[in-house]
């Protein structure tokens, strides 16, 4: 099909999924564990249920250093096993990704400034999050999918211009696409061996900061949540500055027009692991709050230094 | 025992252009310093003997205390998940689990949380790899990886330190125990500021320097109390060191090393430094043998 012909495409709706992967290797030596497996279930039921032809995920547990990587190998297949976690097994994957839809995002990051390539390698590492949402989300591969790394020192300015990105890519190619955040929510661990049955989430702050942010996502107000995210991460030790949900309010337009569904919320090894549904519904959101700036394009921090000296050059000619 | 400073740079085994890596390197030249002084240290390493290496990594990532490899052979593809473009390294490992597991034991003793890895299909992390095949490139030595724990991340780099010196402390009575003659290798940085773009050509050298002023400063500083002998001074600055210039010392594997030595007052030979992607890298070697000939 020609640009011209196609439909434009659009985001049919967004989840936040946990970052680690005792839902799916472990479910039962946790009750938490296990109740997260059996929600699982029910998320992939409505993503299978849904129109979708793509899966992107932006995933804490890929770090990247030189901007953003895309995975564009088309049927990647290797093994995992998590670096904290490997006495529960080895994660062995066979996946199926949307190659041509990765170059697209890879085009519409650069269109606004990004710094991002996309990655093909056999033996590529695919991290721990993506692999274990995918395996419980999408187990048949029936829907292709996207995955976008994590930059670690991309800050909220970034995070959102690749979200926009993402929404340019989706739009472009014309896919109907679902957003996958893989992230925690507090991501304060337990630092000992503890005997799973008695997990529980770390500290009762973070509970409770967890159970706020819940509470906002469950009103469809996902933009509030993505305005909140620094004070959450400061408060409650936020999985990577909550950039997953920065990337997937961006990707989904920055609005509070969403039903919200949290499926479930659970503690792995003391981090608040939910899955949350959002769903665009038009005059569903309240009030927006916002006091953090927008961003549409990025600039780059090569020169970042050099152009503040330049700036605070003393005049001294007078 | 011999100690090291060993940064692991992918980087630096791309432009070796080894066999065993899939990608090759255009040679143009960026990284010399650093190639230059890993050649002068495998020099030094020549004339000593070793059983065993032991290296801690940063890009071993645990949470729940210090863990070690605990299978005896590992070998296979390993791919960079940050530098898949330069990295892409066949490995072949044999593991010491006689001295890790002694390391487990005595770390135990110290009051750490520690574990064993025992997950044969485990993917080595690519900063033992670089660093063990910098270090000893032609090594069939078996080797210990000893992973970071988040200690600094989860606490405080105050409470980290402490942990890093009684781990360190728990390597060297291991070591002592087992008889072993061993090369240990801290597989870490100095400042640890990355540039997040990279030039078409990676190795071109117009776009390699350290990323700022204040992280070349610390780094010269650091190198001094090295050169110095001072490295007691280093571990009093180091929590302000890791803040100050994004050091990768917060990983813990300097501070473990000088641990592991008993942080001698003995001036450490600094081989070479140099910046890659603007983290500022020094290839270091403490020979505590000449310090024991001299006493």
């Amino acid at each position: 099909m020609s640009d011209a012909a196609k439909q434009e495409g659009q985001i049919l709706g967004g989840y936040l999924v946990p970052n680690k992967p005792h839902a799916l290797l472990a479910p039962d030596k946790s009750p938490g564990w296990r109740s997260l497996r059996d929600s699982y279930d029910k998320v992939r039921e409505q993503i299978e249920a849904s129109d979708a032809d793509l899966l992107i995920l932006f995933s804490t547990r890929w770090v990247s250093i030189i901007g953003h990587q895309i995975q564009a190998d088309p049927a990647p297949e290797y093994w995992v096993v998590d670096e904290d976690f490997h006495e529960l097994g080895t994660m062995h994957y066979k996946l199926r990704m949307d190659a041509e839809f990765a170059e697209t995002y890879r085009q519409c990051a650069s269109v606004r400034g990004l710094h991002a390539r996309t990655v093909a390698y056999h033996g590529f590492p695919i991290d721990v999050g993506s692999v274990a949402a995918l395996q419980l989300l999408n187990p048949d591969n029936r829907i292709p999918a996207c995955i976008v790394s994590c930059n670690v020192y991309s800050d909220r300015a970034e995070t959102l211009v690749l979200g926009k990105a993402a929404l340019d890519a989706v739009k472009k190619s014309g896919r109907k696409a679902i957003v996958v955040g893989v992230s925690a929510l507090s991501n304060r661990m337990f630092t000992e061996f503890i005997d799973p049955a008695e997990d529980h989430i770390h500290s009762l702050k973070d509970d409770e900061w967890n159970r706020k942010l819940l509470e906002l996502l469950e009103a469809g107000r996902l933009e509030d949540v993505s305005q909140l995210s620094r004070e959450f991460s400061r408060q409650a030790n936020g999985d990577s500055k909550l950039k997953a949900i920065w990337w997937m309010a961006a990707a989904m337009g920055q609005d509070n027009d969403y039903q919200g569904t949290v499926f479930d919320y659970q503690a792995v090894w003391g981090t608040g692991a939910a899955l949350v549904g959002l769903v665009p519904s038009p005059g569903a959101g309240g009030g927006l709050e916002y006091d953090e700036d927008d961003s549409n394009y990025f600039h780059g921090d090569r020169n970042v230094i050099a152009t503040a000296a330049n700036t605070n050059k003393v005049d001294d000619s007078s | 025992m011999r100690g090291c400073l060993a940064p692991h740079p992918p980087h630096l085994a791309y432009a070796s252009n080894p066999p065993q890596n899939e990608p090759k390197s255009s040679g143009a030249g960026a990284w010399t310093e650093l190639l230059d002084g890993y050649k002068s240290l495998r020099k030094s390493l020549d004339q000593g003997e070793y059983d065993v290496i032991i290296v801690h990594t940063p890009h071993w990532k645990t949470h729940r205390g210090h863990h070690l490899l605990g299978v005896e052979h590992f070998e296979g593809l390993s791919v960079d998940p940050i530098f898949p473009n330069l990295f892409r390294f066949q490995f072949d490992l044999d593991v010491d689990v006689e001295l890790a597991e002694a390391i487990h034991a005595e770390g135990e003793k110290q009051g750490l949380v520690m574990g064993m890895m025992r997950n044969p299909e485990f993917r080595v992390d690519y900063g033992t790899i670089t660093s063990c095949y910098l270090a000893r490139p032609d090594s069939k030595l078996p080797i210990v990886s000893i992973s970071s724990a988040r200690s600094y991340f989860d606490y405080s780099n105050e409470v980290g330190e402490r942990e890093m010196l009684a781990l360190g402390e728990a390597t060297r009575i291991a070591v002592e125990k087992t008889g072993r003659r061993a090369l240990l290798l801290a597989s870490c940085s100095l400042s640890h500021r990355h540039f997040t773009e990279e030039p078409a050509d990676p190795e071109d050298p117009k776009f390699e320097y350290i990323y700022n002023a204040n992280q070349a400063k610390w780094d010269r500083h650091i190198l001094d109390l090295i050169e110095g002998g001072r490295n007691r001074q280093i571990l009093d600055e180091m929590p302000d060191f890791i803040e100050q210039a994004v050091s990768e010392c917060k990983d813990g594997s300097l501070t473990w090393l000088l641990g592991a030595m008993g942080v001698p007052e003995l001036p450490g030979k600094v081989h070479g430094y140099g910046t890659v992607i603007g983290t500022g890298n020094a290839v270091v070697e403490w020979r505590l043998d000449e310090q024991a000939v001299q006493a």
